[in-house]
């Protein structure tokens, strides 16, 4: 017998609770994420240079870098400065789950927020003008009708980055945290079965991935149905 | 300002970008062969090909890594004792590193080409085949130089993505730039300085890339007039 399942069937457990850990650290991610992207590609879409262009640039230095970097300057770059290590934020910015949760929020927050400024962007003319049309202002215009509209027509594109995200969670073990990666290094470790360890952790992100194409799959057919194809 | 460290991320720099370049030339084959298989009318063929590129984009970098890094390396070793070989075989980081991003980005390349094969339309092949032109003639003078137009956005995502992925190389201990980083780092106590440096490094590749990428999509969109809104 030459692969050896017994040990794996054993420690899985430790593969739930490291998907638990993954779930937590998507969630709390997407969810800082998105509200950052929201006011980013607000600042996107306009026209004043002075507005745009901050966005832009934070944009274009955060997905024109490695996640990797990103996370190592937050979790092991802070700790260099005195200032920050004198700092009421140095308990937090000393666990590694709030750096992971604090790297990959911002990561997000300028994929998201690209997403969103071009679904504002290609918001049909007509839905414009009839806001106008009722003599709403421009705050009104885009609580009411841009922003709702171009949040559900980013849903497709949207599911791509969450699954995006779910991937990149894995480097959380990279910084001691005990996701699935980390439960399959440290099953890999205690027992040295890499091979079955990081299988089983490869199966645990599949099915976590068939699982939220699915959920996005009910949200499209909720929020986007209007944009379906007609069956009829 | 680095301590003398600079030129040592500058090799991992370099290193970098042979790794970037060595896995896209690989990525590229597979995403052909896979577009292939996933256009074939053989339907065993082209559900293997769909089950790459599924699977693969369904599981994440650093696991695929680790995966076949240490998996592949102990799957190795236990063929090769099964079959009576009693020394160990050790992989080279730098080929492990290739091997894994080139199969990765392989899928999603299979993906962008399939895309744009299936952009170009057909009563082009046709045309090319009443001409009298042969099989091969129709794919190299038809197909492939259009085929390069419509695969360009999505290729140039890819190569983005690819090359920030082989910073995750470091973690089976490829001395890449992050690598090297890394080692300053620790030797000095000033990480935010060195990774700062090599984000740095990472932006001035990607730019680059991009630069050159786009002037190579106006190369090839030449006499194609774009819709004006």
């Amino acid at each position: 017998m030459m692969l050896d399942y017994n040990l794996i069937w054993e420690n899985l457990p430790l593969y739930f609770s490291g998907a638990l850990v993954t779930l937590k650290v998507l969630l709390i991610s997407l969810f800082f994420g998105l509200m950052l992207a929201i006011p980013l590609a607000l600042m996107r879409v306009s026209r004043a240079p002075l507005i745009n262009f901050p966005a832009w640039l934070y944009t274009y230095v955060i997905r024109g870098t490695p996640m990797l970097v990103q996370l190592f300057l937050i979790y092991f770059g802070l700790a260099q400065f005195e200032a920050v290590r004198q700092s009421v934020l140095w308990p937090y910015l000393s666990s590694a789950t709030f750096c992971a949760c604090l790297a990959f929020a911002i990561n997000t927050s300028a994929y998201s927020a690209e997403l969103l400024a071009g679904s504002l962007k290609s918001t049909p003319h007509g839905e414009i003008e009839a806001g106008k049309a009722m003599g709403m202002s421009r705050a009104t215009l885009f609580r009411r009708i841009l922003l709702p509209s171009a949040l559900r027509r980013v849903l497709p594109q949207y599911s791509n980055e969450v699954l995006m995200m779910l991937q990149t969670t894995s480097l959380a073990s990279i910084v001691t945290l005990v996701d699935i990666t980390g439960a399959a290094r440290t099953v890999s470790a205690r027992y040295y079965l890499p091979f079955e360890a990081f299988v089983t952790a490869a199966i645990f992100y599949l099915a976590m991935t068939f699982i939220l194409v699915r959920l996005f799959k009910l949200a499209e057919r909720r929020w986007l149905a209007y944009l379906a194809p007609r069956k009829h | 300002m680095l301590h003398g460290y600079g030129s040592s991320i500058l090799d991992g720099a370099w290193l970098t970008v042979n790794l970037a370049l060595t896995s896209m030339a690989l990525a590229v084959a597979l995403g052909l062969v896979g577009a292939a298989f996933r256009l074939s009318p053989v339907k065993w063929l082209a559900r293997l090909g769909e089950g790459y590129t599924t699977v693969i984009r369904g599981i994440p970098d650093l696991v695929l890594i680790l995966l076949i890094f240490y998996g592949g390396q102990d799957l190795i070793n236990r063929i090769a004792l099964a079959s009576g070989y009693t020394g160990y075989i050790d992989i080279n980081p730098f080929i492990a590193g290739v091997c894994t991003m080139g199969f990765i980005f392989g899928a999603y390349l299979s993906e962008t080409f399939r895309g744009a094969f299936m952009a170009i339309p057909a009563g082009q092949a046709e045309a090319g085949m009443a001409y009298g032109m042969s099989r091969s003639q129709v794919f190299w003078r038809i197909l492939v130089p259009q085929m390069i137009r419509f695969a360009l956005p999505g290729f140039t995502n890819n190569w983005l993505v690819l090359t920030k992925s082989t910073a995750l190389i470091s973690v089976i201990g490829l001395q890449d730039m992050m690598f090297k980083a890394k080692n300053a780092a620790d030797a000095t106590h000033e990480p935010f300085t060195f990774f700062l440096a090599v984000a740095v490094l990472y932006l001035m590749l990607t730019s680059v890339s991009l630069l050159v990428l786009r002037y190579l999509e106006k190369h090839f969109s030449v006499g194609i007039k774009a819709a004006e809104l």
